[in-house]
């Protein structure tokens, strides 16, 4: 083994620092999938006959849908009879308020140094937290409904404000849109929705917290983000699980409207359990994401730093309806020891003068495989479009993998569409030029991984961004020495 | 300060070094030249700690600590400097942030505390005069598309924020023009004190006319083939390398 790989060995070898789990009385579904389960979640939730019709409908799609095999992943099949759909921390009553929220479910989301406590939290954000099935607390509605947007949890949406969710529920990622979505589509149990008003510009980031707690039980959150003209909304995704041997799957639909000179930014920073050194355990990450820039002059942008999860399959995208509308994916995906991560964006030029941008930076260490799968497809009628895709790999070791597979649709010839790509080594010179200076090897590797994913980290807000750096460094610290 | 005694150093199998002694004591200045692969170079990287090069015979000790047993950070943080003959170019990372990571772990190694952003940038004004570098270039990613003269201008000027004890210069002065030659050797010069110590490895006398060298050595074929005064330097600008070569070629084949 040469010293590189001895140096990545040991900075790979790092722990997973959210894998403790909890216990507390549960409200759960019986094991397996049917269509009594689903009237069984449906009931639960106390929602109306449309939308439990529109849950059997998905269902009744999905059970004549295929998995889909064409990303470069390999995971051994999953029973989806062998899953649990729901499952709920149980409170006696429902909490009205952040004060009636059972104190030991907020102790949770305090261990994970998310605070529901709204004088503690110095930064302006709002959360919504979601613990396995349901959503736990929704912070700052009260501020927030003063300007007219509503941000509260999915269910609650359903039964507050149901012309809304007809309107949009689906709209943007149609229930028979693939496998996951459909399943998702079924059985989803809560999530976060929000509204911003016609020429509101939200004043703090809304963000929704998702933590998997329970054992053998799926998650399947479902949100909905509509962005009235003019309006504008940061949106920020946070998620954890614990460290368990099975593998557990995470199966989420987001769905983003945007109507004119609406702006919708949309950040995530996915560290999902990723399994163990020897790839046992992991979420397995199939996650629909789906924006339409509905209106003329919208945009919508799509931030992602992936760390977690073993397997993971995703691709937030843009549809480009609305005449100079944009759309721009940023994306810092890293993967290590055994994860597995096939993600990337489409985006789809409908209107005139679109422009979209793709900024990848896929970083790989370990003997795992990183891909970036990306479309570009511009439409017959989108005069002008312009795309620029920038995917770079970066190798740490020579057992891992990059690939990258860009697929280009060009239909209008006005188009003007770039891709560049490079793959690079991290190299032993640049590590021994940061030690000649006294910095230590681990630091010398987070310097220079947070160095190359910049582009995208510059753009999440400030505190996520520290975050992220640091989680960047934890991933990959052990993988060099 | 440093003490090198019989060091001999191979890459790959391949013998570079080949029983090198040197000793240089605070205050002094050595210049080491030589002809082209004759292991300048090698000599640093091995002394800086770099990794690929396996020392097979040879002790080196740097203030009464063996060098060669410490991790190369643990060298710089010793006060060892290696000013690269070809510096590397680090994305993303601005000079800045890469010099405030720098100090403060040396810092924490000798058991202060580290500087916050105000006492540091504070510092980095001041050394930025030393050596004339401009602001905007320290904001930029380190090195990354940096001409050839300001990448070695970059790195005097990190050896002045980092105030080693030893420091290796491997020829610092190509690719500066003649202006920032001055200012970047009385940059140097202004580091020199009687606690420290430079090994200059260059190919020109020019530079010996502004940073003087106490000694001058010659290493040939991964020996010091020859060691005099910076008159030395100046016969070797005259004569070329051929009449030593000669010299130690022909008693290798007797
Ligand atoms: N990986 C390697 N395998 C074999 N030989 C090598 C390797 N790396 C370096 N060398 C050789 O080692 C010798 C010494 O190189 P070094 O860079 O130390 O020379 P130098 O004296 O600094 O030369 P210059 O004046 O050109 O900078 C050269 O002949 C070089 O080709
Ligand atoms: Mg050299």
């Amino acid at each position: 083994m040469s010293k590189d790989n001895e140096i990545l060995e040991e900075f790979t070898s790092k722990e997973y620092e959210h894998g403790w789990s909890v216990n507390y009385e549960a409200d759960e579904a019986a094991v397996g999938l049917n269509e009594d389960i689903i009237k069984w979640i449906s009931a639960k939730k106390e929602e109306p006959s449309w939308l439990l019709e529109w849950r059997l409908k998905a269902f009744r799609t999905w059970q004549e849908m295929a998995e889909p095999d064409w990303a470069n992943v390999t995971y051994p099949k999953i029973d989806f009879d062998k899953l649990r759909y729901y499952s709920a921390p149980k409170q006696s009553n429902k909490p009205k308020n952040l004060n009636e929220v059972d104190p030991e479910l907020l102790a949770i989301y305090e261990r994970l140094g998310i605070s529901l406590n709204e004088q503690k939290r110095l930064q302006g954000i709002a959360v919504d937290a979601v613990l396995d099935s349901v959503s736990v607390a929704t912070t700052f509605k009260g501020t927030l409904s003063k300007l007219g947007i509503i941000f509260c949890s999915f269910s609650e949406a359903v039964k507050e404000h149901p012309e809304l969710v007809k309107k949009y529920l689906g709209s943007v990622v149609p229930m028979t849109d693939n496998y996951y979505a459909a399943l998702n589509s079924a059985v989803f149990s809560d999530g976060s929705f929000c509204y911003i008003p016609k020429g509101v510009r939200c004043p703090m980031e809304l963000s929704t917290y998702f933590r998997i707690n329970a054992a053998n039980t799926g998650q399947f959150e479902r949100t909905l983000i509509v962005a009235e003209e003019e309006s504008y909304v940061s949106y920020l995704e946070g998620c954890t699980a614990p460290q368990r041997d099975e593998n557990q799957l995470h199966a989420a639909v987001v769905e983003i409207y945007a109507a004119a000179h609406a702006e919708v930014k949309y950040s995530t920073v996915q560290n999902w359990f990723p399994g163990d050194k020897n790839g046992k355990g992991g979420i397995y990450n199939f996650v629909t994401k789906r924006g339409i820039c509905a209106g003329d002059h919208s945009k919508i942008s799509w931030t992602q730093v992936e760390t977690g999860s073993a397997v993971t399959w995703k691709y937030p995208s843009c549809i480009l309806k609305g005449d100079y509308s944009i759309g721009e994916f940023y994306s810092v995906a890293v993967t290590n020891n055994y994860q597995q991560a096939d993600t990337g964006t489409k985006m789809i030029h409908i209107g005139k003068n679109t422009k979209s941008r793709i900024v990848s930076k896929g970083i790989s260490a370990g003997k795992s495989q990183n891909s970036y799968r990306g479309q570009v497809q511009v439409m017959k009628r989108a005069d002008n479009a312009r795309n620029f895709s920038q995917c770079d790999s970066l190798l740490m070791g020579d057992r891992c993998g990059a690939h990258t597979f860009p697929y280009i649709d060009i239909n209008n010839p006005s188009a003007k569409v770039e891709h560049e790509a490079t793959t690079s080594k991290i190299g032993e010179d640049q590590i021994f030029y940061c030690n000649q200076r006294g910095i230590a090897t681990e630091d010398a590797v987070a310097l220079i991984v947070n160095g190359y994913a910049k582009e995208v980290l510059n753009q999440l807000p400030m505190e996520f961004a520290v975050e992220a750096q640091k989680l960047l460094a934890l991933t990959l610290e052990g993988s060099v020495g | 300060m440093l003490s090198i005694k019989n060091l001999h150093a191979s890459i790959e199998g391949t013998p570079i070094l080949r029983g090198i002694n040197l000793e240089v004591k605070a205050g002094e200045v050595h210049a080491i030249m030589g002809p082209n692969g004759s292991g300048k170079s090698t000599l640093a990287s091995v002394l800086a700690g770099r990794e690929e090069y396996e020392v097979t015979e040879g002790e080196v000790t740097f203030k009464g600590k063996d060098l060669l047993d410490l991790a190369p950070e643990d060298r710089a943080r010793e006060g060892v400097f290696l000013a690269f003959q070809y510096p590397v170019e680090i994305p993303g990372v601005s000079s800045t942030n890469f010099l405030r990571t720098a100090v403060n772990q040396v810092r924490e190694y000798r058991g202060l505390e580290p500087l916050d952003a105000v006492k540091f940038l504070s510092l980095m004004k001041e050394k930025m005069k030393l050596v004339e570098i401009d602001q905007k270039l320290l904001s930029r990613a380190l090195n990354e598309g940096f001409s050839g003269g300001e990448k070695k201008r970059n790195e005097i000027f990190q050896m002045a924020m980092l105030e080693p004890t030893l420091s290796i210069l491997d020829e610092t002065d190509s690719g500066l023009d003649i202006d920032a030659l001055k200012v970047v050797s009385n940059g140097v010069n202004q580091l020199k004190s009687a606690d420290n110590a430079t090994i200059v490895v260059t190919h020109y006398q020019r530079l010996l006319d502004y940073i003087v060298p106490d000694y001058v050595h010659v290493l040939y074929k991964g020996r010091i083939v020859k060691s005099g005064t910076k008159e030395l330097a100046l016969e070797l600008e005259e004569k070329g390398y051929d009449w030593i070569k000669e010299e130690i070629d022909s008693a290798a084949t007797v």
